[in-house]
């Protein structure tokens, strides 16, 4: 392919992206679709890189898709152990909030939460973004009391939201029980109206095409074995398709992290646990926002199949199996079925389990480290989804010029020994 | 599902009886030395975390049970447990030698300050 020596394209890129539209649809559809091209290459690797990115979920993917749409750094590889979006970003509950309580967090998830809104435009890719509102419900006096505090934070900083009180909570989730007659009744709720869902694997493929028609290599099952180093400065990583010369690395491994830092002799402030959700069979139309009950540890969304999604806690001790074990689940569904009776005979079809990197802040990691050329990007813990594209647009930018911007630098390695932690552990809600 | 043994009580029960209290042999800084803690220490013993897959040790308590904390062995991938030892004590040597290169150099520089102690 001659993606990498064609010039920049302002908008779409490279000329070989061919744009989906109605009419290619129409097209293909004329020759029952056999004709789709690949949406990406499945290239050799290079010797060398400018930039190498380890991992190619979600933010490896938008990270090198930003390197190389606002920063014009094109020779870049994405090198994923699996297959792209098989980590976390397939394996999460497609939730996007932004309600967090510090003023750095709001930053990022905000930001990310408003690229979500034209992202589809954007990569001219459907990611199915719906934002259709979402409900962190109030249980007890001191969560609403919290809550109240969260939405006052968010509407200073200019993120849409409002408490709601019972009566509303009903009318938007008719299905919930509104009783007194429970452990928690519902006193309230934090009401986010621009929160909601997107397809999750398909914001991985919208940047892997977007990244890949740019000219970055995405090169799947490569598994890093080790970081090489001159003294300070990263030389390249050895992989399972041999030596790779890189610049500079960019490591975006989520549970990953520890291992992958070790190689190159860093410790990390992160604990690797098992986070679990599940899905029902597919019922009719049920509920069209999202639910968040954070005091009894669980939430629930409808995917357009009609099958409810559904999401609890943490594991509580570390794991990197990718297979979480059952109480949790139990715990999470129990919960669920005092808040929605009607799910109490629904027959649950799927669970899984995904191995989220948890900071002793709840907040994310986005930083240079102590080896020059070497960065970091992880400590996303429960919420890394919501985060894709923020995280992807500061951290292409710290990669890019070696600094952070103005949002990124409070995410830095070094908060941990400076003592100004981002507290984010009731935002972070449920898993913990 | 985790089924543990409380090495205390010799009570058996599943995960959901104890309660996991994370990464053992984290020993606070301020103990040994409350005036002269760096940055470094202070951040090491707040967040800094082996995370290691494969042997890992770990606090646990016999939360259903006599309530005592203890010390497990257990594969972070595996989930096998391969031993429990007290609260107060270090591995047992069968059990480090399994374990990440990690963890047997954090023992080899626990020992260190008690030696330099010893010394003074």
């Amino acid at each position: 392919m001659t993606c990498a020596a064609l010039p920049p394209q302002s908008s779409m890129g490279c000329l070989k992206m061919k744009k989906y539209s109605i009419f290619s649809l129409a097209k293909n559809a004329g020759n029952y679709h056999k004709d789709w091209e690949r949406a990406w290459r499945s290239p050799e690797p290079k010797k060398e890189y400018d930039v190498v990115i380890v991992g190619a979920g979600g933010h490896g993917l938008a990270t090198a898709y930003y390197l190389a749409s606002k920063h014009n750094i094109t020779n870049v590889a994405v090198i994923e152990k699996g297959w792209l979006g098989g980590g976390n970003t397939g394996r999460n509950t497609t939730i996007i909030r932004s309600n967090y309580l510090q003023d750095p967090s709001m930053a990022i998830y905000e930001l990310s939460r408003s690229l979500y809104e034209d992202l589809s435009q954007e990569l001219n890719y459907n990611i199915m973004f719906s934002p259709r509102g979402l409900l962190m419900l109030c249980q007890t006096e001191h969560e609403l009391r919290a809550m109240k505090r969260t939405s006052h934070a968010n509407r200073l900083v200019g993120i849409e939201a409002r408490m709601i009180d019972r009566a509303e909570v009903k009318e938007l989730v008719p299905i919930i029980n509104d009783s007194d007659d429970c452990r928690y009744p519902i006193l309230g709720a934090y009401y986010q109206p621009r929160g909601g869902t997107a397809r999750h694997d398909a914001v991985a493929w919208g940047y892997a095409r977007g990244a890949d028609a740019r000219g970055v290599d995405i090169i799947q099952q490569c598994e890093v074995t080790g970081i090489t180093r001159t003294g300070r400065k990263v030389t390249g990583l050895d992989t399972s398709k041999g030596h790779i010369k890189a610049k500079k690395i960019a490591v975006v491994t989520a549970g990953n992290t520890s291992l992958v830092m070790q190689m190159a002799g860093l410790s990390m402030p992160i604990e690797s646990v098992c986070l679990q959700a599940l899905v029902s069979e597919p019922i009719k139309p049920a509920i069209d926002v999202v639910v968040m009950a954070n005091t009894v540890h669980g939430y629930m969304s409808q995917s357009d199949k009609g099958e409810l999604v559904i999401g609890g806690g943490a594991d509580s001790y570390n794991n990197y199996s990718q297979r979480g074990s059952f109480p949790a689940l139990e715990h999470t569904v129990t919960a669920l079925v005092e808040t929605f009776p009607i799910i109490s005979r629904l027959r649950m079809m799927r669970m899984w389990g995904g191995i989220v990197d948890m900071t002793g802040d709840r907040s994310p990691i986005i930083s240079k480290t102590d080896v020059d050329g070497l960065y970091v990007n992880c400590g996303w813990g429960t919420g890394g989804f919501k985060s894709i594209p923020g995280s992807g647009s500061v951290f292409a930018d710290l990669v890019a010029k070696d600094q952070p911007g103005e949002i990124a630098g409070a995410f830095s390695l070094d908060r941990f020994k400076q003592g100004r932690t981002i507290d984010e552990s009731v935002a972070a809600a449920v898993a913990h | 599902m985790l089924v543990i043994t409380c090495p205390v009580c010799g009570v058996e029960g599943e995960e959901a009886d104890f309660h996991c209290g994370g990464e053992g042999h984290i020993a606070r800084p301020a103990t040994e030395n409350p005036d002269g803690i760096s940055d470094d220490a202070q951040r090491d013993y707040m967040f800094m975390r082996k995370n290691p897959k494969g042997v890992h040790f770990e606090r646990w308590r016999c939360d259903r049970g006599c309530g005592k904390w203890f010390h497990a062995c257990r594969d972070t991938v595996s989930m096998q447990i391969f031993g429990y030892y007290g609260i107060t004590q270090r591995p047992p040597a069968a059990l480090l030698k399994k374990a990440d290169p990690l963890w047997q150099a954090h023992f080899e520089a626990a020992k260190k300050p008690s030696a330099k102690k010893a010394k003074s």
